[in-house]
């Protein structure tokens, strides 16, 4: 009887605490829609793709993967500007104004404060995507006749968790640097590194002499390997889908390193200051 | 504090003044280049041409499906792209072989570490080593080949690949014919161009009068820009596909002649001359009948 209780109280504390995440989260939301990074963004992705589809080469108009790859392109680069500007302004914006205070007296935990802004910039960054993903196979569909539906949603897939690892890491990086312009340029850097050279550090490794060897394997073996997620490739080239193991196994992995990254988060959240600017 | 001004408003004047004298100067002493700048040229200058080198190996990686060496893969050197020797041996090789013992020398795609990261990493990167082979695929190529061309319109091989790949794979002889010219005007001493031109008027149009005008003219750029012999032996090729030619239309004298100036400069002449005893034969079959 006891016991019943106990764990019954434990389930209306843990649904508490989930709403408080949601209503945070929602909030965050509702702040994309309102502001216009995403509308902005999304347009010119479409103005350059159409741009670009209005190009006749040698009086082809069958041509489509270059455009696939432009189209593609651009979505992640406006996904990636989306993510990592909403995401790093979120607790030094609550700072600034000092809304953090009435929110945490509420009472809410810091933990989920973070929780909260990490769902939200998540969930608004998928439904970005959506509309991006769906611009995308409405232009390839336009000169394709095969459509590669599984394709299209591993690729929306991954891309969702990637930035899910991306939104914790700035999240984490807004409690570390100074201010969230720093904080965007240098976790920028990283992720644009890691994209493009993250696969062949391991290469590179195997080139030096120690001890450079031993830490290049360190940073290639200890950083996220956001490439896994970029399949920009295999859709451009019609490649078809990938194996779903591989799919779930890496959405386990961007899962790893997400709970890592706010975990740091939550560990400097702890430590932080809130009155001290 | 007025004087200081009035200083400075008269050194601007001066300059002004002299600026209006000078530049006309200028440009009369300058010689005046022999074509109006595009507004590409304009806006990047020389770094198109890198520009250009990157579209032209973009095509090449679409050749590819999408699987490339990177520069960190022990990978081939930029003269052995593949697309080039499929286009620039067409007649000559089999590209298909050469392709293959190609891809054995160089580990293509690049050798591969032996860690989980880069196993797990092929599942979400193209890794196998597939041809566009479709003939409707070849399609895909042609956006970057025309970008490298209006990026850096002397990069000669960018008309020749282009050209063959419109020739060969889409029928589209016409916007090849208008590809080449364009890129003959550019390059009014490309024999590369005119060979590849010849090749379409033949093949690709069955028009074996302009063909033979064609390489008649890139045999004799050949000649003027290799007076002592070349080592891009595109002589032999120009030659051998007029002797062919020729030997079509039953010219046998002519085609004689060109084989034996094929068998002059060729590393083979025995197979030359196979051709050669070939060819005398077949006159000997004509006259008897």
């Amino acid at each position: 009887m006891e016991g019943s209780r106990l764990l019954k109280d434990r389930a209306t504390e843990g649904l508490s605490h989930m709403h408080s995440v949601g209503a945070i989260a929602v909030v965050v939301i509702k702040e994309l829609y309102r502001r216009k990074d995403f509308y902005v963004l999304f347009v010119l992705t479409a103005l350059i793709t159409l741009l670009m589809a209005s190009m006749s080469f040698f009086n082809d108009r069958q041509v489509v993967r270059y455009l696939k790859e432009i189209c593609l392109l651009l979505i992640w680069i406006s996904s990636l500007v989306i993510a990592m500007v909403t995401s790093a302004r979120q607790i030094p914006a609550e700072r600034e104004s000092r809304t953090i205070f009435p929110l945490l007296a509420k009472p809410v935990t810091r933990g989920q404060v973070l929780l909260g802004k990490f769902f939200g910039c998540w969930a608004a960054t998928g439904l970005a995507l959506v509309v991006f993903y769906l611009f995308f196979g409405v232009i390839a569909l336009s000169r394709e006749t095969e459509w590669m539906l599984a394709g299209y949603f591993q690729a929306w897939w991954l891309h969702w968790w990637m930035l899910g690892v991306v939104i914790a890491m700035v999240l984490w990086g807004s409690l570390v640097f100074a201010a969230p312009s720093s904080n965007v340029t240098i976790l920028l850097v990283i992720v644009v590194g890691i994209l493009l050279l993250g696969r062949h550090l391991g290469k590179v490794a195997a080139r030096l002499s120690e001890p450079m060897q031993t830490i290049v394997y360190v940073v290639y073996y200890g950083m996220p390997h956001l490439e896994f997620f970029d399949v920009r490739d295999l859709l451009t080239h019609q490649w078809g889908a990938i194996p779903w193991w591989a799919c779930g196994l890496a959405t386990v992995y961007a899962l790893i390193y997400t709970a890592l990254f706010l975990t740091g988060a939550w560990w400097s959240f702890q430590r932080t200051n809130l009155g001290e600017r | 504090m007025g004087t200081a001004w009035l200083s400075m408003v008269l050194g601007g004047v001066i300059c002004f003044s002299l600026a209006t004298v000078y530049d006309p100067w200028h440009q009369n002493r300058t010689p005046t280049t022999s074509h109006d700048p595009s507004m590409m040229e304009v806006i990047l200058g020389e770094s198109r041409r890198l520009f250009a080198n990157h579209f032209y190996v973009k095509a090449d990686v679409y050749f590819h499906s999408g699987l490339y060496p990177s520069i960190f893969d022990e990978a081939a050197s930029e003269e052995d792209h593949h697309l080039e020797h499929t286009a620039a041996d067409d007649g000559l090789r089999d590209a298909r072989h050469e392709h293959d013992e190609h891809d054995a020398e160089h580990g293509f795609p690049g050798k591969a570490p032996d860690d989980w990261i880069y196993r797990f990493g092929t599942h979400f990167k193209p890794s196998r080593h597939l041809h566009l082979d479709k003939p409707s695929e070849a399609r895909e190529l042609l956006p970057w080949l025309e970008l490298a061309a209006e990026l850096d319109p002397h990069r000669i091989e960018t008309y020749t690949v282009a050209a063959y790949w419109l020739r060969s794979r889409l029928q589209k002889n016409d916007e090849a014919v208008a590809f080449l010219r364009e890129g003959w005007r550019v390059n009014p001493d490309s024999y590369e161009i005119l060979f590849e031109l010849g090749l379409v008027y033949w093949q690709g149009k069955g028009d074996a009068f302009r063909a033979r005008n064609v390489w008649e003219l890139a045999l004799r750029k050949w000649r003027l820009r290799n007076p002592t012999g070349g080592e891009d032996r595109y002589n032999e090729k120009i030659l051998l596909h007029l002797a062919k030619l020729e030997e079509e239309a039953e010219h046998w004298d002519q085609s004689l002649q060109y084989y034996q100036e094929l068998k002059a400069s060729s590393p083979h002449p025995e197979v030359i001359q196979k051709l050669i005893d070939e060819i005398q034969a077949r006159r000997q079959r004509k006259i008897l009948n």
